[in-house]
C-alpha cells in the first residue's frame, strides 16, 4: 500500500480564526490517506476534526476561518492554493462529502431525482436519458428500495437512513477518489447506522475510494477504520493502524478516551435493599390524535398515533431503570407522561402511591412535581440563558416558599456537591461548558430533594470523557440520596453500565423487560438481539484492548 | 461543531468592536436634530406658528422667513418646527400604546392555547379593516384631537404587536428551560414574566420603531385629508394640505414639510434596521 501515492496528503496544516484576536484552530496537522483506505479522525468536540474536513473540501466559512500555513494535496494538487473554480470542479468529481444531517444537506423542495441529476449535469456531458439511468443505478447500488419511486420522492418522504443512502449515492455518483464523511451516522438509529457503515465499507471496496471518516464514537472507529488519527485541541495526538492505536495506545489522552467508552457487558448487579416503590406505571397508554377541522366536519376519523401502549413498571428507591429504544420507540413519551408534561390517555401513574394521571393544574401536581425531577438532553437549552446559575437553581425552591437567602445557601452547597465552585452561582450558562451545564441541571433537580430523577438522554449530547464524569456524578448522588433514577437512552453501552433493570421499547411497546444482566447479556427477544448486534464496536473489548473473538 | 462560539461581551465593548454603519450614525443625528427641534420649538421658531400677517402672504424664502410664508402670511419655518411636536408625540403615543396593550395580549395568547383561538380571530378581524379607514371613522365619530388621533392610529397597529409577541412566545415555550420551569412548579404567570417576556423585548423594540415611523406617516395623511388634528395646531400633514391649494404658485409650501417628514421617517426606519441587525444574532456579520 505504501508504494501507491496517497490520495490525500495533509502537511503541517494550520487554521486560525479571523478577526482582531485570531485563535489557532488547527496547530499544524499532517496525515495521508491511500486509495481504498479508511482513515478515522476521532476526537471530542473542539478538537478540529470537522475543520480539517472543511479545509479539504475548500468549504471553510469565508471571513471566519483561514488557512495560515500548510498544504492539503489531493492527488498531488494543493487545495489550499487552488482557485475557487478549480476546487468547485474537484468537489463532486474527485472528492465528495457526506454530512451528519441528511435532511439539511438535501433541498427540501426539490425531488431527489432532480438533485441527483444536477450532479451529472454539472460534471458530465451525459444526455438526460443517460443521466436518469445513471441515477437509478446509483440508487440501486446503495440498496435503496424501488429506485424509480425514490427518484420522484421529496426528501421528507424518505426515512433518515434512506436520506443518508441518497447522500452517499450522490457523493459517489462520479466515483470520486476521496470520500469525506463527517459524522454521517450520528443522527441515525443504531440499526440504521450499522447498515450505513456496512454500505460505505462495501462501496469503498468496490470503487477503491479513500475515505476520511470523522467521528467522536470509538465504537464506529472499530467498525470502519483501517487507520486512526486521534485529535485534540487542533493537534494530532496519535496516529496508527486501528488495532495498534486501540490495542496499545501510546498516549495518555488516547488511553483516557478509550477508558471512557462504557462497556457493553452489564456491570455486576447491585444488592437490593427492602423494595420501596416510588414510581409505578400501570398500563399507561398515550395516543396522539390529530383531527383537523375539515375531518370533523366530514365526520372522517382523524389520524391516531399510539405512542405508548400498555407500559407498566415499578421503580424502587435507590434503583435505576433504563428505558432503551430507537427514535420513535416511545421512550421519551413515557418519561414525559411520568412528569406530566404529556397527559397519558389511560392508565395510572403512581408517585409514592398517589395516582397523578388524573390530576390537573400546577397546584394539584405540586407534590408530584417535587418528587419527580428531570434532567434534559441538551444542557444548552435546559437552562434559561438570561438567568444566572443561582436564579435558575433557586427557582423551584422560591416557588415552594423557601426564603431566597436560604435557597441560595443550599444552591451553593449543591454546586459543590456536583463539583462546581460556589461562585458559579453568579455566572450565566454560556460561561460554562456542556458538561458543567449538565452538572448545574443535576443540581437544579436536586434542589427539589426529589425521590425520582428522570434523565432523558442526559449524557447523549456530551463527549465521552465528560459523559463518563457526569454518569459517575449521577451514580454518586444516587447512592448518597437513595434516589430512584429513570434513565432514558438509545445507548446500550451507557445502559449496561448504570442500569439495574432495563426495558426495551419498540414502536410504543415494551418488547423486553428485566434485570440489566439478563436483558443485555442474554436477550430473549429478537429485537433486543438486533439492537445489541448493531451497537457500534461490539467486537472490540475496550477494557482489555483487543478484538472480541467470540460474542459474549 | 468545533467552530468557536464567542461569549457575549459587554454591550460597550461590542459597540466598539463592531461600530455602526455610517448611515446609522447619520440617521441618529437627523433624528436627534428633529427631536431637539420639537423640544426647543419656542426658542427656534421666529414667530408664533399661528400668527397671521395679511401683508406677507405667500412670500418666497428670505432671511426673516427661512422657508417663506403661507397663504395667511404665517411663517412656514416656524410652523414646520412646531409641527415636529405633534408628529413625534403621535408617533411615541402610538408606539408605546400599541406595545402596552399588545404585549400582554400576545403573552397570554401565546401561553394559554384556549385564549389564543379567540384572541387571534379578534385580531384577524381588526387587521382586515384598512387602518386609515378605521382612523377616519373613529375621528369622524368623535371630536378630533391629539388623543383621538393617537387612539385611531394605534388600534390597527395592535394586532401586529400581538402577533409578533405571540410568535416569540410560541418559539420560546418549546425550549426545554420552559419545561424545566414547569417541572419546578413555577406558575404560568411567573413563567410568562421570567422566561417568556425577556425574549420578546428585542423584537418589540425593533417593531416599535417601525410603528413609530408609520404612525407619523398616518397622522400626516389624516391631517392632509382634514380629519386629523385641527388646523389651529400646525402639523406636517395639515401644512401640506393647506399648501396643496397654492402648489402651482409656491410648491415649497408642500416641499418643506414633506422633506422634513421624509427625513424623519427615513432616519427612524434606518435606526430600526440597525437595531434589528444588532439584536438579531442571525443577522450578525451582514450590513
Amino acid at each position: 500500500m505504501t508504494a501507491t501515492p496517497p490520495v490525500l496528503s495533509v502537511r503541517d496544516l494550520k487554521v486560525s480564526t479571523m478577526g482582531r484576536r485570531p485563535a489557532e484552530i488547527l496547530k499544524g496537522i499532517s496525515f495521508d490517506i491511500h486509495p481504498g483506505e479508511t482513515l478515522c479522525l476521532v476526537g471530542e468536540s473542539g478538537s478540529g476534526k470537522s475543520v480539517t474536513s472543511l479545509v479539504t473540501m475548500d468549504l471553510l466559512p469565508r471571513g471566519e476561518l483561514e488557512v495560515t500555513s500548510g498544504t492539503a494535496a489531493l492527488n498531488g494538487e494543493d487545495i489550499v492554493t487552488a482557485s475557487p473554480a478549480r476546487t468547485k470542479a474537484l468537489r463532486g468529481a474527485e472528492m465528495a462529502m457526506i454530512f451528519q444531517e441528511p435532511m439539511t444537506a438535501l433541498n427540501p423542495v426539490l425531488p431527489i431525482g432532480l438533485q441527483m441529476d444536477e450532479i451529472y449535469k454539472a460534471h458530465t456531458r451525459m444526455r438526460p436519458a443517460e443521466r436518469k439511468t445513471a441515477a437509478l443505478e446509483a440508487f440501486e447500488a446503495v440498496s435503496l428500495p424501488d429506485p424509480p419511486r425514490i427518484y420522484d420522492s421529496f426528501p421528507h418522504q424518505l426515512s433518515g437512513g434512506q436520506r443518508q443512502r441518497v447522500m452517499i449515492a450522490m457523493a459517489l455518483a462520479l466515483k470520486p477518489k476521496l470520500l469525506i464523511a463527517d459524522e454521517p451516522t450520528t443522527a441515525l438509529d443504531v440499526t440504521t447506522q450499522k447498515q450505513i457503515l456496512e454500505l460505505i465499507r462495501k462501496l469503498q471496496e468496490e470503487m477503491n475510494t479513500a475515505v476520511l471518516f470523522i467521528t467522536h464514537d470509538m465504537g464506529v472507529v472499530v467498525d470502519i477504520a483501517d487507520r486512526v488519527c486521534v485529535m485534540r485541541h487542533g493537534e494530532v495526538v496519535e496516529t496508527g493502524a486501528v488495532d495498534q492505536v486501540l490495542g496499545a495506545p501510546r498516549e495518555d489522552y488516547t488511553r483516557a478516551l478509550l477508558a471512557a467508552v462504557p462497556s457493553l457487558t452489564p456491570r455486576p448487579a447491585r444488592a437490593q435493599q427492602a423494595p420501596e416503590p416510588v414510581l409505578e406505571l400501570e398500563a399507561v397508554n398515550k395516543v396522539f390524535a390529530f383531527r383537523p377541522f375539515l375531518d370533523k366536519l366530514l365526520r372522517r376519523p382523524g389520524h391516531r398515533v399510539q405512542a405508548v401502549s400498555d407500559v407498566s413498571f415499578r421503580l424502587d428507591r435507590g434503583r435505576t431503570l433504563g428505558i432503551v429504544g430507537e427514535s420513535g420507540s416511545g421512550k421519551s413519551t413515557v418519561a414525559r407522561c411520568v412528569l406530566r408534561l404529556e397527559d397519558p390517555t389511560s392508565g395510572a401513574i403512581l408517585v409514592n402511591g398517589h395516582d397523578i394521571a388524573p390530576l390537573e393544574g400546577q397546584t394539584a401536581l405540586e407534590p408530584a412535581r417535587r418528587a419527580v425531577q428531570m434532567i434534559f438532553q441538551d444542557p444548552n437549552r435546559s437552562l434559561n440563558p438570561r438567568l444566572t446559575t443561582g436564579d435558575s437553581l433557586i427557582e423551584g425552591a422560591l416557588n415552594a416558599g423557601e426564603p431566597r437567602a436560604e435557597a441560595l445557601q443550599r444552591a451553593g452547597e449543591l454546586l459543590e456537591v456536583v463539583g462546581l465552585p460556589r461562585d458559579a452561582l453568579a455566572r450565566y450558562p454560556h460561561q460554562f461548558s456542556g458538561g458543567q451545564r449538565q452538572r448545574i441541571a443535576i443540581a437544579r433537580a436536586l434542589m427539589m430533594s426529589p425521590d425520582v430523577i428522570v434523565a432523558d438522554e442526559a449524557v447523549s449530547a456530551l463527549d465521552v470523557s465528560v459523559q463518563a464524569q457526569v454518569l459517575e456524578l449521577l451514580a454518586e448522588v444516587q447512592a448518597k440520596r437513595n434516589l430512584a433514577v429513570l434513565f432514558i437512552t438509545h445507548d446500550l453501552r451507557v445502559a449496561a453500565q448504570i442500569c439495574d433493570d432495563v426495558m426495551v421499547m419498540r414502536r410504543g411497546e415494551v418488547v423486553e423487560f428485566g434485570p440489566a444482566g439478563q436483558v443485555l447479556a442474554h436477550p430473549q427477544h429478537a429485537y433486543t438481539r438486533a439492537l445489541l448486534e448493531a451497537a457500534p464496536g461490539r467486537d472490540w473489548d475496550f477494557a482489555a484492548g483487543r478484538r472480541v473473538t467470540e460474542p459474549a | 461543531m468545533s467552530l468557536t462560539t464567542s461569549a457575549p461581551a459587554s454591550p460597550r465593548k461590542r459597540l466598539l468592536e463592531n461600530p455602526p454603519h455610517w448611515t446609522t450614525v447619520l440617521a441618529l443625528i437627523v433624528l436627534l436634530a428633529i427631536i431637539a427641534m420639537a423640544l426647543f420649538a419656542p426658542q427656534l421658531a421666529h414667530f408664533e406658528p399661528t400668527k397671521l400677517n395679511a401683508m406677507m402672504r405667500l412670500k418666497p424664502a428670505d432671511e426673516t422667513y427661512w422657508m417663506g410664508t403661507d397663504s395667511f402670511g404665517r411663517d412656514l419655518y416656524s410652523r414646520v418646527v412646531y409641527g415636529a411636536r405633534v408628529s413625534l408625540l403621535v408617533g411615541a403615543g402610538v408606539a408605546v400604546g400599541a406595545i402596552v396593550i399588545g404585549l400582554p395580549l400576545g403573552l397570554l395568547a401565546g401561553w394559554f392555547r384556549g385564549l389564543d383561538a379567540v384572541l387571534m380571530r379578534a385580531m384577524d378581524g381588526l387587521m382586515a379593516i384598512p387602518g386609515i379607514l378605521l382612523a377616519i371613522a373613529i375621528v369622524a365619530l368623535t371630536k378630533a384631537g391629539l388623543t383621538t388621533v393617537i387612539i385611531a392610529i394605534m388600534l390597527p397597529e395592535i394586532p401586529q404587536v400581538v402577533r409578533l409577541v405571540r410568535a416569540r412566545v410560541l418559539a420560546t415555550r418549546s425550549e426545554t428551560f420552559v419545561e424545566a420551569a414547569v417541572l419546578l412548579g413555577t406558575r404560568p404567570m411567573r413563567i410568562i414574566w421570567r422566561h417568556l417576556l425577556p425574549s420578546t423585548i428585542a423584537p418589540l423594540i425593533v417593531q416599535g420603531t417601525y410603528i413609530y415611523a408609520s404612525a407619523i406617516l398616518t397622522e400626516a395623511a389624516l391631517s392632509f385629508l382634514g380629519v386629523g388634528i385641527g388646523t389651529e395646531t400646525p402639523t406636517w400633514g395639515n401644512i401640506m394640505a393647506e399648501g396643496r391649494l397654492y402648489f402651482a404658485m409656491n410648491p415649497w409650501l408642500v416641499y418643506w414639510p414633506a422633506i422634513v417628514l421624509s427625513l424623519c421617517i427615513l432616519s427612524i426606519n434606518l435606526l430600526g434596521d440597525a437595531l434589528r441587525d444588532r439584536l438579531d444574532p442571525k443577522m450578525k456579520g451582514r450590513s
